[in-house]
C-alpha cells in the first residue's frame, strides 16, 4: 500500500505528551507507506516528535488540551521529485521564525536540541504565522528513489 | 510503544556501581519523572552508574537533555556515567545531536563493569 498523491491525511491530536507515542506510530507508518525505509521513517519521526514537543512546551505552555493539526501529503515537483510534507499547526503563541534556531552542540547543556534534530533530519523546515494564529511548521522530505524521476 | 511504563525499572548494585535499567519510550511524557528516579541512584554514592538501555525503544530530546544533566551531576561528583545496550534507533538522536563523543557508550553491561 502508498499514499496517494494529492489525498491528503488530516488528523487533530491534544497538546499532551500521552498522546506522543500514538503520533509517532503513525508518522512511522505514513512514512513506510510513502517509500522510507526503517532509518528514514525514524529520523522523520523524531522529527516530528520533537516539533510537536516544541509546540506543547512553548507554544502552549504545557497546556495539555490545545488543538495540534497534522496534515501529511505527497507532493509531486516538476522534475519529478516527491517528497513527504507534514504540516503542524498549533493555535498558540507565536515565537518569531527568526529566534527559532539550533544551537552550538559545543556547548553541552540540557535543552534546545530540538530545533537542530528537526533541520538535521528533513529537508525543508519552514515556520510562518497561521492564518487566525498560531503557527504552521512546514516539514518536507525527498522520498528515496523518487529525488528525481524524469530526465 | 510503552509510553506509560515507568521510566526506571530497577537499581542493581554490583559492589560500587549502580546498574539503572531504562525501559520504554523516554519521550517528553517519561522525561519528568526519569530525572527524580536516576538521581535516586547517586543516593548510595556509587563509584560509578551504568544506564542499561536495552529495553529503551526510543528517546528524544528531552531524554537526551535528561542523561546530560544526569552526566553533569556525575561529573562533579566525581562519578563516572556510562550508556550500555542502547539499540540503533536510540543511537541515531546520540549521533545526531554529536553527544555520542561526549558520553562514554559501550555495547553490554559486562564491558561497561569491566
Amino acid at each position: 500500500m502508498t499514499l496517494p498523491l494529492g489525498k491528503p491525511i488530516r488528523l487533530t491530536v491534544l497538546s499532551d505528551p500521552a498522546h506522543l507515542p500514538l503520533v509517532r506510530c503513525m508518522v512511522e507508518r505514513v512514512c513506510e507507506m510513502a517509500g522510507f525505509d526503517a532509518a528514514g521513517a525514524h529520523r522523520i519521526m523524531l522529527s516530528v516528535d520533537e516539533a510537536m514537543t516544541n509546540i506543547i512546551r512553548h507554544a502552549y505552555d504545557g497546556d495539555t488540551h490545545q488543538p495540534i493539526d497534522v496534515e501529511f501529503s505527497i507532493e509531486a515537483h516538476d522534475d519529478g521529485c516527491e517528497c513527504l510534507r507534514i504540516r503542524l499547526r498549533d493555535y498558540g503563541r507565536r515565537e518569531d521564525p527568526a529566534r527559532i534556531r539550533s544551537r552550538d552542540l559545543q556547548d553541552v547543556r540540557p535543552g534546545g536540541l530540538g530545533v537542530h534534530i528537526i533541520k538535521e533530519c528533513m529537508d525543508s523546515v519552514q515556520y510562518e504565522p497561521a492564518e487566525g494564529g498560531g503557527t504552521a511548521l512546514t516539514l518536507m522530505k525527498s522520498i528515496p528513489g523518487k529525488e528525481q524521476m524524469t530526465s | 510503544m510503552s509510553g506509560h511504563t515507568p521510566p526506571v525499572q530497577d537499581i542493581r548494585w554490583i559492589g560500587a556501581t549502580a546498574v539503572v535499567d531504562l525501559a520504554g519510550d523516554i519521550d517528553l511524557n517519561a522525561s519528568s519523572s526519569l530525572q527524580q528516579q536516576l538521581l535516586r541512584s547517586l543516593d548510595r554514592g556509587p563509584e560509578r552508574v551504568v544506564i542499561n538501555l536495552a529495553r529503551v525503544g526510543y528517546m528524544d530530546s528531552s531524554g537526551v537533555a535528561t542523561l546530560v544533566k544526569l552526566l553533569s551531576r556525575t561529573r562533579k561528583l566525581g562519578v563516572e556515567l556510562l550508556l550500555a545496550r542502547m539499540n540503533d534507533r536510540v543511537r541515531s538522536i546520540f549521533e545526531i545531536t554529536r553527544l555520542d563523543s561526549v558520553f562514554r557508550i559501550v555495547a553490554t553491561e559486562e564491558e561497561a563493569l569491566g
